[in-house]
Parts: C-alpha cells; sequence; structure tokens
C-alpha cells in the first residue's frame, strides 16, 4: 500500500547541467520500497505544472544500522516538472506518493544478472544491484551513454562489488558503440549451461535490442518501461503499453503504473511504443 | 452536521463523486480510499464489449488543466459486471455505471444489462466523450439526438438516468432540457472541452488521436458558468464537474446549481483530495453556520449584480 508523505529535500546533488539526484527524507516510504519500484513526485505546491511525474527510486538511504531514513531518485531535467526538480534546494518540501508498481524479481545464485543502462534508465538498477548483492548474485551492469561524462554514479555499483561495461557513442569512455554490443558479444561467449538474466531499462530503441538479444540467445529479460502517466494507481488509463497477457494471448493496452512498469521482454509489441 | 444530498431517488452520504473516467473501475483506488465514504463512484465508460482505446500518447499537461484522448479504452460490461461489482458491492460503493453506445441499441442494450445486476446505483449516458468518432457524442450535440437516446434508455430501466452533457455546443442549457423532457433524473457536466496542443519542434499534434478532452481546474469557470445556466433551464438535479481541487470549488458549484459533484482530474494529482474536500466543507459549514448542505445549492445571490447593471 502506498504512503502519501510531505518529504523535504535533504540534498540535491548536481551531477551536470541537465542531471541532479534529489535526496528526500521519507523513512515510511523508503522503508517498503522493492527493487525497480516508482514513486509519483508532486513537482509543485500549486496546480501548474498540474500533474505528479513518475521516478524510479534511485538510492534508499540508510543510516549506519541499515535502517531506511529517505531515498533519492535520479533526474534529467527535460521538462517543466523536472525543471523544478533540478533547482529545488534543501529544506524544500514536496508530495510523494509511492511506492507503486511491480518490481523487479532478483535471481538467485547460479544465475547471472547482467543489468543493461542507457542514459536516465541508470535509475532502477541501484536498487536491484543491492537486492542482488544481498542475496551472492553475480552482477554486472552494462551502462551506455553518448558521452564520457554522460555516465554517472557508476561508483556506487562498483561499491557493491558490481562488474562495469561501459559504452559511448563517441567512444570517449569504454566501448566506442551502443552498449548492446558488449552485451551481444558476451551472451554469445556464455555457454547455455550459465544461466543468466537480463534487466534493461532505457531508450526504448536499447531495450527493444535487448529483448531481441535475449530472444535469440534464449535468455530471460525484463525490462522497466518509461511511459507518460497520470495517475500512477490505475485510474487515467494514460500510460498503456502494447502488451501480451499471456501465451499466444493477443496483445491488448496494459497499464504501465499497475501492471509494470516492469515487464517480461517478450510480452512487448515494441513496433507500438513511442521513440520507435 | 448534514452532508447527504439527494439526486431524483438517489441519496448520497455527501456531495462527492468520483468522475467517470478518472478513478478507473473504483476497485484501482480502493487501497488509499474507502470507497463507502464517497457520495459515489462513477466508473469508467463501458460500451458492450471490451474496447482498446487510442494508441499513446494519450494524455499531455496544459497550464493548470491536461489534455486526453483515451479513447475509452474498457473490459465492457459483461467483465465489468463479472469482475468488478461484487468488489466494489462488498466494499459499499454507491455506484454509478457511466455507460456509452456506438448506436442508440448499444445505450439500450448495456442500460437493460446493467438494471439487472445487483449494486447498480444510477447509470450515467456517456454523450459527451470528444474522443471518439462513432456514437456517444453524436447523440450529445443534437438536441433531438439527447432526447433520443434519454428516452430509450428511460423506457427500460427502473434507474436513476443521469445523461452526461458536453460543453462543446452553443447553449447547453438547452440540452439540460431536452435531457430533462426525456425523463432523465438528473443531468451532469461538463464532459471536457475538445482541445489541441501542438508539438512546435515537431509541428506534430502531442496526442496520438489529434485532438482530445480539456480537464482541470484551467475549465472550472467555464463548467460553473454552464451549471449555472442549466441550473435556470431545468427542475431536475444536476451533478457539476470540471477542475474541482478544493473544497471552495465544491461550494461554488453548489452555490450556481450543482446538487452533488464530481472530481475528475485532481484524483489523478491528488488520491487523497476527498478527505481534504470534507475536512474544508466542513470548516465551511461551522464559519457559516450551516447545518444541511444540500441548503446551499443555488443559493447564488445576483440580485445586487443585476441591480448595478440596470442602474449603471
Amino acid at each position: 500500500m502506498p504512503v502519501d508523505t510531505d518529504a523535504a529535500v535533504i540534498a540535491n546533488r548536481r551531477l551536470s547541467s541537465d542531471y541532479n539526484v534529489l535526496s528526500f527524507d521519507a523513512p515510511d516510504l523508503a522503508a517498503t520500497v522493492r527493487p525497480g519500484q516508482f514513486v509519483m513526485v508532486k513537482t509543485s505546491r500549486g496546480l501548474d505544472p498540474l500533474l505528479r511525474r513518475p521516478f524510479s527510486v534511485f538510492e534508499v538511504l540508510r543510516d549506519a544500522d541499515g535502517r531506511a531514513l529517505g531515498f533519492s531518485i535520479f533526474n534529467k531535467s527535460i521538462g517543466a516538472g523536472t525543471r523544478l526538480l533540478s533547482e529545488m534546494e534543501s529544506g524544500a518540501r514536496l508530495n510523494i506518493l509511492g511506492p507503486l508498481g511491480r518490481p523487479f524479481e532478483p535471481v538467485d545464485p547460479p544465475a547471472d544478472a547482467w543489468m543493461i543502462a542507457g542514459g536516465v534508465g541508470l535509475a532502477p538498477f541501484v536498487t536491484l544491484a543491492e537486492a542482488l548483492v544481498a542475496r551472492g548474485t553475480r552482477a554486472t551492469l552494462f551502462y551506455g551513454a553518448r558521452r564520457g561524462e554522460e555516465l554517472y554514479c557508476v561508483g556506487l555499483f562498483e561499491a557493491l562489488g558490481v562488474r562495469i561495461v561501459l559504452a559511448t557513442e563517441d567512444g570517449s569512455r569504454g566501448v566506442h558503440g551502443r552498449i548492446t554490443a558488449p552485451l551481444e558479444e558476451e551472451l554469445r561467449a556464455r555457454p547455455l549451461g550459465q544461466p543468466v538474466k537480463l534487466y534493461a531499462c532505457g531508450p526504448t530503441p536499447m531495450m527493444h535490442a535487448c529483448a531481441d538479444l535475449a530472444r535469440a540467445h534464449g535468455r530471460a529479460c525484463d525490462v522497466s518501461l518509461e511511459q507518460v502517466m497520470g495517475c500512477g494507481l490505475g485510474g487515467c488509463y494514460s500510460c498503456v503499453v502494447m502488451a501480451r497477457t499471456g501465451e499466444g494471448a493477443p496483445p491488448h493496452h496494459t497499464r504501465t503504473c499497475i501492471e509494470g512498469p516492469v515487464f517480461d521482454a517478450s510480452r512487448i509489441v515494441w513496433g507500438s511504443l513511442a521513440g520507435h | 452536521m448534514d452532508f447527504s444530498v439527494s439526486i431524483g431517488p438517489l441519496r448520497l452520504v455527501n456531495p462527492l463523486i468520483a468522475a467517470s473516467g478518472c478513478f478507473g473501475y473504483g476497485v484501482e483506488y480502493a487501497d488509499v480510499v474507502d470507497l463507502a465514504s464517497l457520495g459515489g463512484v462513477a466508473v469508467k465508460g463501458l460500451f458492450l464489449a471490451e474496447r482498446e482505446g487510442h494508441p499513446p500518447p494519450r494524455i499531455v499537461e496544459t497550464p493548470a488543466g491536461m489534455l486526453n484522448a483515451i479513447g475509452l479504452q474498457g473490459i465492457g460490461v459483461h467483465r465489468f459486471i463479472a469482475e468488478r461489482l461484487p468488489e466494489l458491492r462488498e466494499r459499499r460503493a454507491t455506484v454509478i455505471v457511466n455507460i456509452c453506445g456506438t448506436t442508440l441499441d448499444e445505450y439500450v442494450e448495456v442500460a437493460r444489462i446493467l438494471s439487472d445486476a445487483e449494486g447498480v446505483a444510477a447509470l450515467e449516458l456517456n454523450i459527451s466523450c470528444p474522443n471518439i468518432k462513432e456514437g456517444g457524442i453524436t447523440f450529445g450535440c443534437s438536441l433531438p439526438g439527447t432526447h433520443q437516446v434519454v428516452s430509450a434508455v428511460r423506457e427500460v430501466t427502473h434507474l436513476p438516468v443521469i445523461p452526461k452533457l458536453t460543453p462543446n455546443v452553443t447553449d447547453v442549457a438547452s440540452f439540460a432540457r431536452a435531457a430533462e423532457d426525456a425523463g432523465a433524473d438528473a443531468i451532469s457536466l461538463v464532459n471536457t472541452f475538445l482541445a489541441m496542443a501542438i508539438d512546435v519542434d515537431t509541428r506534430r499534434p502531442k496526442l496520438s488521436n489529434i485532438v482530445g478532452g480539456l480537464s482541470g481546474p484551467a475549465i472550472r469557470p467555464i463548467a460553473v458558468r454552464m451549471v449555472y445556466e442549466c441550473r435556470r433551464a431545468v427542475k431536475i438535479p444536476i451533478i457539476g464537474m470540471g477542475g474541482i481541487a478544493a473544497a471552495e470549488d465544491v461550494l461554488e458549484f453548489m452555490i450556481a446549481g450543482a446538487n452533488a459533484v464530481q472530481v475528475g482530474t485532481m484524483n489523478f494529482v491528488d488520491p487523497f483530495v476527498w478527505n481534504k474536500l470534507l475536512t474544508g466543507l466542513h470548516a465551511y459549514m461551522t464559519r457559516h453556520g450551516i447545518e444541511r448542505l444540500a441548503d446551499i445549492v443555488g443559493t447564488v445571490d445576483t440580485s445586487a449584480r443585476e441591480k448595478a447593471w440596470i442602474s449603471s
């Protein structure tokens, strides 16, 4: 059951001109977050911007004893609401509803977990990485961006012992090209007897490519979809994606907020998504 | 203090109804809202069969409002009765079913089926959705069409019949009269205003359906005016709506002539809005020494303004 909280901003860590990490004091909400879940953030006190914005929970913030104190979101300034969030100062209070949505299911050993992130799609993977590490699953982060300086927060994953594979489109850091290239190479090289599950979040073409690669190599793949959301609770039907409900079932408009944001990639009709 | 209101034969515990299309089938909100504490729950519009609706993008935010073109995605009347109505009944919700049709026969058929179902309190006739081409709004934009569909449904149901009017007409009061003449128990208004938003970089419409319906606080003053006009035109109860975000807005609609109100878009913004509205109504009644909330309906005092107008 989601918590409605007026959360105080405790830090706004600027990563670049358009990216920032915003931390909130919200122990009740943070205590119940599962990996890959999201929150709905009201970016203004008034009526403009009107609607809340969905954000993956980026980090769960804990004290020395491991008690949840709050959480952070990974924000990219792209419009009116996200711009307000990029300028938010410590002490400001924002209304936040969550946690919401279907979480990732972390795999257990002996399976490995490969997380594939593109750009702002890094957001749901810190919580997943923590859950994977906690159960002893070996985790790898494949992380791509246009330029080296747009690869943020890699240290959070290194600190957890996650293996890192980077790629940039301009070749300034890691592999030159798209992140799906090293992913494909590793999928090819991996013996079928060694189980691995893929988790992808990023631009639609990247997730589509991951879904295709996973299918071609007989691996399971979950994707975390980001759709325009009105309410986050299943009321407005704005965040739908064409998805199959089961084996052989015809695809239909499925609400990302309550049946996702995490979906089995093989259920998604990729051609129906924006960005294609 | 008495918050209850009457909509024809229907008694509501308070005037706050969740608006159709903004509250799913009600059950989605059962975790965050006590459905029995609402005056009513108007569920998402139902056709006879399931519908997929329009492809995304289906909503776009606008100043103090939003456009939507969902296209009435829905599970159809049969699945609603089998899969959603039992839980709504169990949670003691006052269920107002919003019904749709592409033809007159479909409205009648859906109404007939729901009249036999247990746990339906009233039927709201959707003759005003701007987002579907066939049926629906073609009835709502024609006086004979409005009369025809209301009469036809009236004939086949014992349930209160509440046509939901579109604001996309020149004279909404004449449509209120047509509904009243045809035997409607009440009317609800307004549905959304047909509107459009364009991405100037791509020069493409922001909605897949090109146009959509504008809702939210941006439309409230127009909706209040329309409720006021309808109050002067008909005797039947009016359910007012359009951008209600605070108790003052509920009161404004009621004073203009609404017997009850629906809250739609703001439920997306704040699913806990209901308690805040009730608290605000309570404070207002205390401040003004009002015992029965229903006593304020239609009490807008225009006398001083009219006098000033005449003497100027």
